[in-house]
């Protein structure tokens, strides 16, 4: 690593920054619409329903849009690390990939299959939950490490599939389950939104408990994971991660009890996620694939990086801009009379 | 069957399905765009019930376009492994941009068109309708540009088997991108015209929606009448642009076995691609050799002058150009005849007119995927021209793997996007309604069409469908 200067040091850490902020703003954004689709169950009555899906129409497809610049970000900065994950993932990806087909032209095909839209609540919802069962899988299958061989990957079809990956796809069902909970105590009014704030609670201490779990079995099972977060002084360092998660979930909790906190609860498991996705940088860095190809293995010819870059300096201002913008042109609470169509 | 089969097998599935969704919604967002300003002009509130109407469609074709979009970007991982470790410093900053410059546009503002009927100033939906045009176009751009560079790749050095970038103009412009694009783009705004046509001439047989139908016809035919003729010459033009840097093509393309002399225009043939001779064969001599170098005695070069692991299949290359082929030349020929009826003024009453347009609908998906299976095929055996065969692009993924995979691909799409399409066919029987102005969407029906919406709602009471 010493021997890497100048641009060939920073600008695998440059660009696994960007792909790691479009992963980020993916988890949360679509985390909380998929959130909806894994609470569907719960909330049976149609019209809450369509409140559900119309606090969402205007935003899903932008939110989904992370995931292509996720995939493509990966392919285009890194292809060695893109050409040996997609092969290691493809049972959870590819399943992934079919789920979110139901559950995204569920979005429209509902509204005009009415009064027969019953189909498409469960393609909506199952598909929700496979597509965050698949995305938590493919976490913890990236965490336990991949067999790769002259870098390509060596290993079988099944090899992420451990109880500790069962734990990170239940873990996610729930964190989503949670933001898109708290997404409708902000977006929603009346029976909904309390509702809403009381699956909240039980979500929360869900999440927490998963949170705890992945924090305690991931140093067990992973040696360069605990002599990360456990020597001297790095323990004094990343104290501010479990501290900032425990304040985070109070000021979640207490936003959850009293009616009018309208906006903290949403904003508290926002914050939850990106302190959990931290801690997982942290624990894994400079590893994109862990234990085989680190940002600098698997960058694109620098040149190729630049390009990009350029364009993302230029363009992500933009993009958020344009995001930002819709999201304040649609706030507020869901009006009842604001159909789809 | 192997994996490099089932690869290509899925590949072609997956991508022809996403194909037909962007391929109308570049049109259809342009056409959309064209409406809503066109109702800010004007204030004739049918442009706005049309512009609504297009939209929903526009809506579930696009989401259509989207989800089948998604495994794309990670096929070229999953399937395409080697492709994306050889290809991946000069594709992959392609689709990157694509993403940036177009994904996210579309979709944003998408939201802002489809929702914003209640909460959106009409000038701020036009401009949201005028970027979404833009984003497709712009999707498509770099899109073209990633595959112009797989068939004629520019600007790169290889080293130790990897592409690495040395002139990012060069390789955005490679030569056949102008070309490739400018009749992708064509054939995307025909397609859509010709299913706005359609849908025009469908009402007006049945006599429904007649304000909003002639519209639509006027719109279709005069796109029709202009950029026919434009596609063909632009196609002459991408024609002699394939000779120039991938003659194997052009000489599977049209059957052109061996070089003996000026080339006939082979208008039918069976190949026989064992003997490598053509059977039943109807040609034109020598106007092969015109169109193709512009003198009758050209010389163009044939399969025989290509080693045989440098040459594609004959079979799939030459019908499915000549469906291409077919198909274009019968649209400039309905293009003509509409704009011919619509200076005598009979656009609206010719019979046989709106039939045979009421039914030509599909006729340019066809022509866009036939288009593609020549090209693609015709690159063959090749995934990047003379850079890397296909054989050898693929992921140390296990056959069952990728078969199991694709038969998954297979059953999903079928099954979703066939109730999609139903979907769309569904809205388009119902026809566009009116709620562009203040009232209940029942009353300005009636207000606008007190026939149609009578016998409709009759229909309706008693339980039958709409024929139209």
């Amino acid at each position: 690593m010493t021997a890497l200067t100048g641009a060939a040091y920073w600008l695998p850490l440059i660009c696994a920054a960007v792909i790691g902020f479009a992963v980020a703003m993916y988890i949360v954004l679509d985390g909380f619409d998929l959130g909806l689709g894994i609470l569907f169950p719960f909330f049976a009555r149609e019209i809450d329903r369509d409140q559900m899906m119309n606090s969402v129409a205007p935003f899903w497809d932008g939110n989904e849009t992370w995931l292509i610049l996720g995939g493509t970000g990966l392919f285009v900065t890194f292809p060695r690390a893109y050409a040996v994950v997609m092969p290691a993932l493809y049972v959870p990806l590819i399943t992934m990939l079919l789920a979110l087909v139901f559950r995204g032209v569920a979005f429209e095909f509902r509204w005009v299959a009415k009064p027969h839209h019953r189909k498409w609540d469960i393609a909506f919802s199952a598909g929700s939950i496979v597509a965050a069962l698949c995305q938590g899988f493919m976490l913890g299958g990236l965490l336990g490490g991949t067999r790769v061989e002259q870098g390509r990957f060596a290993g079988g079809a099944f090899d992420w599939l451990t109880p500790f990956t069962l734990l990170c796809g239940m873990g996610l069902v729930v964190g989503y389950a949670l933001l898109g909970a708290t997404w409708l105590v902000m977006k929603t009014t009346g029976s909904l939104e309390r509702r809403a704030r009381r699956s909240a609670r039980v979500l929360l201490v869900g999440m927490l408990g998963f949170i705890v779990l992945v924090s305690v079995w991931t140093p067990l099972e992973f040696a360069p994971i605990a002599a990360r977060w456990f020597t001297w002084p790095n323990i004094l360092y990343l104290s501010p991660v479990p501290l900032a998660t425990a304040i985070f979930a109070v000021a979640c909790w207490r936003g959850l009890l009293r009616a009018r906190f309208m906006f903290s609860p949403f904003y508290s498991a926002v914050a939850l996620f990106i302190i959990a996705y931290i801690g997982l940088v942290i624990s894994t860095m400079p590893y994109l694939v862990p234990p085989a190809l680190t940002v600098w293995d698997a960058a694109a010819a620098p040149s190729s990086q630049r390009f990009v870059l350029i364009g993302i300096a230029i363009l992500m201002p933009f993009i958020l801009g344009y995001t930002v913008f819709v999201y304040h042109h649609f706030r507020g609470k869901v009006r009842a009379d604001e159909g789809y169509h | 069957m192997n994996a490099v089969l089932l690869a290509r097998l899925q590949f072609a599935f997956t991508i022809s399905v996403h194909i037909i969704f962007p391929a109308f919604t570049i049109g259809l967002s342009a056409f959309i765009a064209t409406l809503l300003i066109l109702w800010q002009r004007t204030g004739r509130d049918h442009f706005h019930r049309l512009a609504r109407f297009w939209t929903q469609i526009f809506a579930v074709s696009f989401a259509m376009g989207v989800v089948s979009g998604i495994p794309m970007s990670y096929e070229f991982g999953s399937n395409w492994s080697r492709f994306s470790a050889v290809a991946g410093n000069v594709i992959g900053p392609m689709v990157g941009y694509e993403v940036l410059t177009a994904f996210f546009l579309e979709a944003t503002f998408l939201g802002v068109l489809l929702f914003g009927w209640k909460r959106t100033p009409p000038r701020l939906q036009a401009a949201a309708a005028v970027l979404i045009a833009g984003g497709t176009a712009l999707s498509a751009f770099w899109i073209l540009s990633a595959n112009s560079w797989m068939q004629t790749p520019a600007g790169y050095v290889m080293r130790d088997g990897i592409a690495y970038p040395v002139d990012w103009l060069a390789i955005v412009f490679n030569p056949s991108f102008p070309y490739r694009l400018a009749h992708m783009l064509t054939a995307a705004y025909l397609t859509t015209s010709l299913v706005v046509l359609a849908v025009g001439a469908r009402y007006l047989l049945v006599g429904a929606f007649k304000e909003e139908a002639r519209t639509m016809m006027r719109m279709g035919v005069g796109m029709l009448a202009v950029l026919g003729p434009v596609q063909l010459l632009l196609g002459d033009q991408h024609g002699l642009n394939t000779l120039a840097h991938q003659p194997a093509k052009i000489a599977a393309m049209e059957a052109h076995w061996r070089n003996t002399g000026p080339m006939d225009l082979v208008l039918f043939a069976l190949p026989d691609e064992h003997a490598r001779v053509n059977r039943a064969e109807l040609a034109i001599p020598r106007l092969g050799s015109l169109i193709l170098t512009h003198d009758w005695n050209g010389r163009v070069p044939a399969l025989e002058d290509f080693a045989p692991n440098a040459q594609p299949r004959v079979t799939v290359v030459f019908f499915a150009f000549r469906v291409m082929v077919g198909i274009g030349l019968f649209l400039i020929a309905l293009g003509l005849a509409g704009a011919l009826l619509w200076w005598r003024g009979r656009l609206f009453t010719s019979q046989w007119y709106l039939r045979s347009a009421g039914w030509a609908w599909p006729l340019g998906f066809i022509a866009i995927l036939a288009g593609w299976l020549t090209t693609e095929n015709g690159r063959q055996p090749y995934v990047i021209y003379g850079i890397l065969r296909t054989q050898d692009a693929t992921s140390p993924i296990a056959a069952t793997a990728v078969a199991a995979s694709l038969a998954a691909f297979v059953l999903v799409y079928g099954v979703v996007f066939s109730i999609g399409i139903y979907y769309i066919r569904k809205m388009i029987r119902r026809g566009p309604q009116g709620a562009a102005v203040a009232g209940t969407p029942a009353a300005v029906e009636v207000a606008y069409r007190p026939l149609a919406s009578a016998r409709e709602s009759a229909r309706e009471s008693r339980g039958e469908p709409p024929v139209i």
